[in-house]
């Protein structure tokens, strides 16, 4: 069983304010993906979301920026660890992430272990 | 009346005395005790029973216990020897069988008992047989197991605790929480074996369910331990137990969640439970024991089934987040198939391939599967029935394949 990381992309925030239902649907979709992931006993660790309000970036020369950073208005906004057979698996364990939805991206990334250096 | 008697103060006695020898007499404490019941039955049978039996029962248990310890001689040459420094009286020891010290005697050999070096179901067993009096039969029964396996697991569990000479003390404070996960999983586990036990004989498994609520409402009663978790087990065990006499029928019958009579649910029990919740709450712990007291309140309960079941759902999200385990995968399943329907819910299940030899997993797709591929549901619930090791399992089985099959001659019929 090789382990990876889920990392969630999203693009700098667009003009979506959910209602109330809206959040509980988004709430709701999240906890049954994950519920899923972990139903199959594939779900290492729940990870963090990572915040985007009060996030700062430095760079080299103690440069300090407002905001995550970001590549072409694409930031990291969460991340999680997951078991499975094979990069395949991983991406059909991905595969329903609520992530998608919104227009982001998940990034399947194995982690590098003491046998895997790849 | 003995058996009675027996169930009920067999444990006190053991662990009262082998509290004052030491873990490594556990033998010694089980056989002072059985002596002291085949002497009841020799002498109540010829002089009929005394006015205060239990009295008669410690008297005599206490007398057989100093008369031992005047014999042993490894003990006298242990234990005597640091006494007589203390004084040049005789040796004289008490044993103490007043309620406070049968309580702190069966909490202090709960923590022995429930040692991370003795495996978890011979924990169970040792339990069973030290802190409640259950016979090796009875266990073996409950068990659904053979009596040699219980004993293999008793001798060596008890030769552990000799070996390793294990004080029966209590741990101390910053050793006592992750002692406590351990006997707490091993009451857990002691209850299931009770609710969910394939076993018939339901009087046995209701006594099991009440010796693991009993010995959690020790733990409620400790200051130390009376901690969120240690409510919230004490919570999941009355809520469950509020079913009990719903869910099985006289004859020991399985009676599935949907067909129960709401009006046998015990509300007192529901309500205490309720109480134990509410201190399991509020310190911003959320243990599995929270998560599985908040399903089975859910259950307990009538309303809204939509709502119902999305709580439900929600939980067993949580749960397995926290803990996975094969049996809240199947529910959590389930969960789904009551608020999302079942095509959504079949595609859920199908994704546990991990269980493919698990009885419950086929039962549930055969379930899923009605009406919607009635083919596929009759093969999943003939793999169950090939799975199912008691009667009883069967005959649910059964009752659900013959339902499935009228089903089907009336989705054949016109109108």
């Amino acid at each position: 069983m090789k382990e990876f990381a889920l990392i969630f992309r999203t693009s700098t925030d667009n003009e979506f304010k959910p209602s109330p239902a809206q959040m509980q649907d988004i709430l709701t979709s999240w906890t049954n993906w994950m519920g899923g992931i972990a139903a199959k006993n594939r779900l290492i660790d729940k990870g963090t979301r990572l915040g985007i309000a009060g996030s700062k970036t430095l760079a080299p020369g103690n440069v300090v920026t407002d905001g995550p950073y970001t590549e072409i208005k694409e930031f990291i906004n969460g991340v999680m660890y997951i078991r499975a057979e094979n990069i395949d698996e991983a991406v059909e364990l991905a595969k329903g992430c609520p992530m998608l939805n919104g227009g982001g991206k998940v990034e399947i990334r194995p982690l590098v272990t003491s046998d895997n250096f790849s | 009346m003995i058996q009675e008697l027996y169930r009920k103060e067999y444990g006190k006695m053991v662990t009262v005395i082998c509290s004052r020898f030491g873990i490594a007499y556990i033998d010694e404490a089980e056989d002072i005790v059985s002596d002291t019941f085949l002497s009841a039955a020799e002498t109540w049978g010829m002089n009929g029973i005394p006015s205060n039996p239990v009295a008669w029962l410690y008297a005599v248990a206490r007398n057989n216990a100093l008369n031992y310890l005047k014999h042993d001689k490894v003990f006298q040459r242990r234990v005597k020897k640091d006494l007589v420094q203390d004084s040049q009286r005789s040796f004289e020891m008490d044993i103490d069988l007043s309620d406070q010290n049968i309580t702190d005697s069966q909490l202090r050999m709960l923590f022995a008992i429930c040692h991370p070096s003795i495996p978890v179901e011979a924990q169970i067993s040792l339990a069973l047989r030290v802190l409640c009096g259950f016979t090796i039969d009875e266990i073996a029964q409950a068990l659904l197991t053979s009596k040699g396996n219980i004993n293999k697991r008793l001798f060596r569990a008890k030769d552990k605790l000799r070996t390793e000479d294990k004080e029966i003390a209590f741990p101390n404070d910053s050793e006592i929480s992750a002692r406590l996960d351990t006997v707490l999983l091993c009451l857990y586990l002691l209850f299931n074996e009770g609710y969910y036990s394939a076993n018939p004989d339901k009087v046995l498994r209701k006594d099991f369910c009440l010796e693991a609520m009993r010995l959690t409402w020790l733990l409620v009663n400790h200051p130390p331990t009376a901690i969120p978790r240690v409510y919230a087990l004490m919570a999941l065990m009355c809520f469950q137990a509020s079913r009990f006499d719903a869910r099985i029928s006289d004859s020991g019958e399985l009676v599935l969640y949907e067909d129960q009579d709401i009006s046998r649910w015990d509300q007192e029990l529901i309500d205490r439970g309720g109480s134990f919740f509410v201190k399991a709450s509020g310190m911003g712990e959320v243990s599995k024991y929270h998560l599985e007291a908040a399903i089975a309140w859910w259950h307990t309960h009538k309303a809204d089934e939509r709502v119902k079941w999305e709580n439900i759902l929600r939980l067993y999200n949580q749960l397995l987040m926290l803990e996975y385990s094969p049996m809240a995968a199947l529910n959590r399943a389930y969960a789904f198939f009551r608020v999302y329907g079942r095509e959504k819910a079949i595609a859920e299940a199908e994704g546990l391939q991990q269980l493919s030899g698990n009885l419950f997993y086929h039962s549930l797709l055969g379930e899923l599967y009605t009406g919607v591929d009635d083919e596929k549901a009759r093969r999943h619930i003939l793999r169950a029935l090939e799975l199912a090791g008691s009667p009883e399992e069967r005959a649910v089985l059964e009752k659900k394949l013959n339902g499935h099959c009228s089903k089907k001659e009336n989705h054949g019929k016109p109108g």
